[in-house]
C-alpha cells in the first residue's frame, strides 16, 4: 500500500498510458478482425493522451484556470502546464475523426466483401 | 509463427523503451518556459480565465483551425465513402428521379419504409422530446463559457453531437436536413477564417482576438474574440459530428455497393 501511495500520480498515468499502447498495438498487429484493429488503434490513442496529460503534470498541479481558488498573481505555482492538455484537447478530436474514417472503410468492405477479416481479402495481400 | 515472433520481439523492444522512459521519470515541481509564460501572461494578455483555452484559441489558434480542417476533412471522407447508392431503389424511385436529385434525404425515407424498424418505447420517445432540447442548451452553454470555465467548441460540440445521437437512437426515422447541417458548417467554418483575418488587419496577427476589446475579466462577453470564435467551433464541430452520426445510420442491408453511379450529394 505504502508503495502505491509513494509513487508520484503522473508515473502512474504515465505507465497506464504505456501499458494501453502496448496493448492497443498488440491488438492491431494480432487481431484479424477490422472492428478489433479499429479497437486496438484507440486503445493505443487513448493511451498516447494519457502519457501527454502525465507530461504536463506538475507536484501539487491543479487545472489552468484562474479562479478564487487559483489567483493570477500565485497561478505561476499552483497550476499545470496547459500546453499538453491543449495538444491533448487537439489530439482527442483528431483521433475521433482517424476512427470515424476507418470505421466507415470497414463498412464499405464489408459492404462490397461480406466479411471483416483481413485474411479473406486476399487481393490486398502481397 | 514467424510472424509472431516479430510481432513479440516489437512489443518487447517497445515495452523496453517505455520501461526506461518511466525508469527515469522524474515528476516535475515547476512549469515549463513555455507553460510559465502562458500562465504568467495569460490572463492578461488574453483575459481568459481558462488558460487552455487562451493556448487552445488563442496562442496556438493555427493548429485549432488545422484540426477543425482534420475534421472537416475526415468528415468529408466518411460521407464519401458511405453515401448511398440509388441504383437499387428500382423503378419508383425512377418517376421522382428529379426529385430525389434535389433532396436525397427523401429518398433514403421511402427506402426506409421498406424496411421495419422496431419502434423505440414510449418512454425514450418522451424523454427526447424532454432531453433534446436540454442537451443541445447545455452544449451551447459549455462552448460559449469556454474562456471561463473548462469547456470549449470541441466539447460543447460533442454534447450536440450526442443529443443528435440520442435523436438517432430514439427516432430512427427522424430525418436530419442535410442542407442545413452543410449550410451551417460552412457559415460557420468560414466565419472562423474570417475572424482570424479580422486579428491580422486589426489586431496583432492571425487569431489574436484583441481585436473587440477585453471587456470585464470575467463576464461571459470578455476575453475579446474568444467566444465569438469558440461558438462558430462549437456549431461546426456539433453539425460536422452530427452529420457523421447521420451517415453511419443503418441502411438498408441489402443495399449493393457495387457501383457508384451516384452523384455525389456532398458531405459538406
Amino acid at each position: 500500500m505504502n508503495i502505491l501511495t509513494d509513487l508520484p500520480i503522473s508515473l502512474i498515468v504515465l505507465c497506464s498510458g504505456f501499458c494501453l499502447i502496448l496493448l492497443g498495438l498488440w491488438g492491431m498487429l494480432t487481431q484479424r478482425n477490422m472492428i478489433r484493429i479499429i479497437i486496438g488503434f484507440s486503445l493505443m490513442d487513448t493511451g498516447i493522451h494519457m502519457v501527454m496529460v502525465s507530461i504536463g503534470y506538475v507536484t501539487g498541479g491543479t487545472a489552468p484556470i484562474i479562479n478564487d481558488a487559483v489567483p493570477m498573481s500565485e497561478a505561476v505555482n499552483l497550476v499545470v502546464d496547459p500546453v499538453p492538455s491543449a495538444l491533448v484537447l487537439t489530439a482527442i478530436v483528431i483521433g475521433l475523426g482517424v476512427t470515424a474514417v476507418m470505421l466507415s472503410f470497414a463498412v464499405r468492405i464489408y459492404k462490397t466483401n461480406k466479411t471483416l477479416m483481413i485474411d479473406k481479402l486476399t487481393e490486398s495481400k502481397w | 509463427m514467424i510472424k509472431r515472433m516479430f510481432i513479440f520481439i516489437m512489443l518487447a523492444l517497445m515495452a523496453t523503451i517505455f520501461f526506461n522512459l518511466a525508469w527515469n521519470y522524474t515528476e516535475s515541481s515547476s512549469l515549463s518556459k513555455l507553460g510559465h509564460y502562458y500562465v504568467e501572461k495569460g490572463p492578461q494578455e488574453i483575459g481568459a480565465p481558462n488558460l487552455v483555452t487562451a493556448v487552445v484559441v488563442t496562442y496556438r489558434g493555427l493548429d485549432t483551425l488545422g484540426e477543425v480542417t482534420v475534421l472537416f476533412i475526415s468528415a468529408a471522407g466518411v460521407g464519401l465513402l458511405l453515401r448511398r447508392s440509388r441504383r437499387k431503389q428500382g423503378n419508383e424511385a425512377l418517376k421522382n428521379a428529379n426529385e430525389t436529385k434535389s433532396d436525397p434525404a427523401e429518398a433514403d425515407l421511402a427506402e426506409k419504409s421498406a424496411v421495419t424498424h422496431r419502434a423505440a418505447s414510449e418512454i425514450v420517445e418522451t424523454a427526447i422530446e424532454l432531453l433534446l432540447p436540454m442537451i443541445i442548451l447545455f452544449g451551447i452553454y459549455v462552448f460559449m463559457n469556454g474562456h471561463l470555465s473548462p469547456g470549449g467548441g470541441f466539447q460543447g460540440g460533442a454534447i450536440i453531437a450526442s443529443g443528435t445521437m440520442f435523436l438517432l437512437l430514439a427516432l430512427p426515422e427522424s430525418h436530419i436536413s442535410r442542407l442545413m447541417i452543410a449550410v451551417t458548417e460552412s457559415l460557420s467554418g468560414f466565419s472562423y477564417v474570417v475572424v482570424g483575418v479580422l486579428g491580422v488587419t486589426m489586431a496583432g496577427g492571425f487569431l489574436d482576438n484583441r481585436f473587440i476589446g477585453l471587456g470585464t475579466y470575467g463576464d461571459l462577453f470578455s476575453a475579446g474574440a474568444i467566444p465569438l470564435i469558440y461558438t462558430f467551433v462549437g456549431l461546426k464541430v456539433g453539425f460536422e459530428l452530427s452529420a457523421v452520426l447521420d451517415r453511419f445510420r443503418s441502411e438498408d442491408d441489402s443495399a449493393d455497393f457495387s457501383e457508384d453511379n451516384s452523384e455525389d450529394t456532398g458531405p459538406a
